[in-house]
């Protein structure tokens, strides 16, 4: 009833407690912290809470309108740029606390020796459908 | 083929299959094989009594379907004794579904998902598309829903507040793709008020048709919101506000007030004034004070003190407005909204930029942002 996007940061987000970039975890914590992720996403289908899910890449590029007739201006990545958006889950559920639960779930996916990373994941509502008159009747 | 007919008639079929002993999963699926047989046969052959035949044949295929499960033996006992099929009050059938896709135990969403189903007829790939979410999604949704319910007796009397709420949910959802939820939700309560004798059921549709009256004119074409004032009253859809006004009063008359034949009662008062400035805001507010005592609700209470500040100026809305938790949806646009009635432009405008930021959806947002920049750029600075 109501979208959540789950957004996963490589950076900008504060530390996870456990922290050790995935670059030095055992190619076995590697593939069980996969397997989380997937069986998560797979039991939301399940419940019927998923919408969708993607990973994306940390190179991005900053597109701007070029002017009149001339081609758009690209840039960056930007070393500078604090916050990097690493992957993102939208789910469709009945309140808030189930999306707050989901995304604490979610951050308890393992990492090195095979315990959670208690990173954290940032939580932002989607705009919803137009208000009903009853919830604002003098519009 | 007629489409409309075979939906109409899903719900009742449905219900007779589950009055009958099937449990709600096996019932589904045998008027959904019920139904491909229809538009493989009809054409060629049409029924004279459409219904009859889906009853049987539904009833067929889930009799075939059980004696096929072996795992499945204590309900083969249990259609062994086929019931007489006797005459029935058509609309019982479809009342119990009614309750039964809102029960208590499924969550709202579920809930929802179920009644557009199983008593509206929706396919799951519309329901989906009306709720964008992806068609697999809303599948597990359903039949996690049908599971839930399918150890539910089916004698027990539902709860008709529950059903109501339900309706209303989907009623709010608006509409995208091809399916107009709250025409949707509408028909759905008009099935409903035919089948059950109920002020408060008369009190939610008189409400859904009082409000789907305005519709056409609460959008302007680009989409963003015309606030109630300066909406053209022309565009009003005065058969439905008629309608509903008199189904409200009939409900009214029966003096068994509930909180949607309140809410009724303050949108039929806001539709019956010919100008914004004819409004009753001096009845709106006693309507809100009934409602009030109906519910704990406090989005009741703020719009109360909008309607005071109508009723009695800025000023006492504004001490309305202060009794009340400011962290309420929508309390800061209020507060800018009666700010800017009071002559306070400045606070005014700051107000509708900060509204602006918690607005829960793009239209109201642009339209808060419109409010603020409007004020900052008619007064000097």
């Amino acid at each position: 009833m109501a979208k959540y996007l789950l957004l996963k940061h490589y950076r900008g987000a504060p530390a996870a407690v456990n922290d050790v970039p995935m670059d030095q975890w055992t190619p076995e914590e590697i593939s069980a912290h996969v397997q989380y992720m997937s069986d998560f996403a797979a039991r939301l289908e399940k419940s019927g809470e998923f919408v969708d899910s993607q990973a994306i890449s940390p190179e991005g590029t900053f597109v701007q309108y070029g002017g009149e007739g001339r081609p758009p201006v690209t840039d960056g990545p930007f070393a500078e740029t604090k916050d990097l958006i690493a992957g993102w889950m939208v789910i469709d559920v009945d309140s808030y606390e189930r999306a707050v639960e989901l995304a604490g779930e979610l951050s308890a996916a393992p990492g090195a020796g095979g315990r959670p990373i208690h990173e954290w994941l940032e939580l932002r509502p989607f705009y919803g459908t137009q208000a009903t008159a009853t919830d604002c009747p003098w519009k | 083929m007629n489409e409309t007919l075979l939906r109409s008639l899903t719900p009742n079929v449905l219900g007779i299959l589950v009055r009958r002993g099937a449990d709600f999963a096996a019932a589904e699926d045998a008027v959904q094989d019920a139904l491909i047989e229809a538009v493989r046969v009809w054409p060629a052959d049409p029924p004279r009594d459409a219904k009859g035949w889906l009853v049987t044949v539904a009833w067929r295929k889930f009799l075939d379907a059980t004696r096929a499960d072996t795992a499945r033996r204590r309900r083969e006992d249990l259609v062994e004794e086929e019931p007489a099929s006797g005459p029935a009050p058509a609309t019982d059938d479809t009342l119990q579904l009614y309750f039964l896709c809102a029960h208590p135990s499924l969550t709202p969403s579920s809930a929802v998902a179920l009644t557009l189903r199983a008593v509206g007829g929706l396919t799951t790939r519309q329901i989906a598309q009306a709720y964008l979410v992806p068609e697999a999604t809303m599948a597990q949704r359903i039949s996690r829903a049908k599971r839930t319910i399918s150890e539910v007796r089916f004698d027990q009397p539902g709860d008709v507040a529950t059903v109501l709420r339900v309706l209303y949910l989907v009623f709010n959802e608006g509409y995208s793709g091809d399916v107009d939820l709250a025409a949707e939700a509408i028909r759905l309560t008009r099935q409903l008020a035919t089948a059950i004798d109920h002020p408060e059921v008369a009190g939610l549709l008189a409400l859904m048709l009082l409000h789907h009256a305005r519709r056409a004119a609460r959008t302007a074409p680009d989409g963003s919101l015309v606030p109630l004032a300066e909406q053209d009253r022309g565009r009003w859809d005065t058969t439905l506000i008629a309608e509903g006004v008199e189904i409200l009063q009939t409900a009214l008359a029966r003096d068994r007030l509930g909180e949607f034949q309140a809410q009724a009662a303050i949108a039929a008062l806001h539709a019956d004034a010919p100008a914004a400035e004819e409004t009753d805001w001096v009845q709106i507010v006693e309507w809100y004070d009934e409602l009030a005592r109906l519910t704990d609700n406090p989005v009741v209470r703020l719009n109360r003190a909008v309607a005071v500040g109508e009723a009695d100026g800025p000023r006492a809305g504004l001490a309305a407005l202060a009794a009340l938790d400011d962290s309420l949806p929508r309390h800061t646009a209020v507060a800018a909204y009666l700010h800017e009635r009071d002559g306070d432009l400045t606070t005014a405008a700051r107000l509708y930029a900060e509204a602006a930021q918690k607005a829960p959806n793009l239209a109201e947002r642009a339209h808060l942002t419109r409010q603020a920049a409007r004020l900052n750029t008619c007064r000097p600075r």
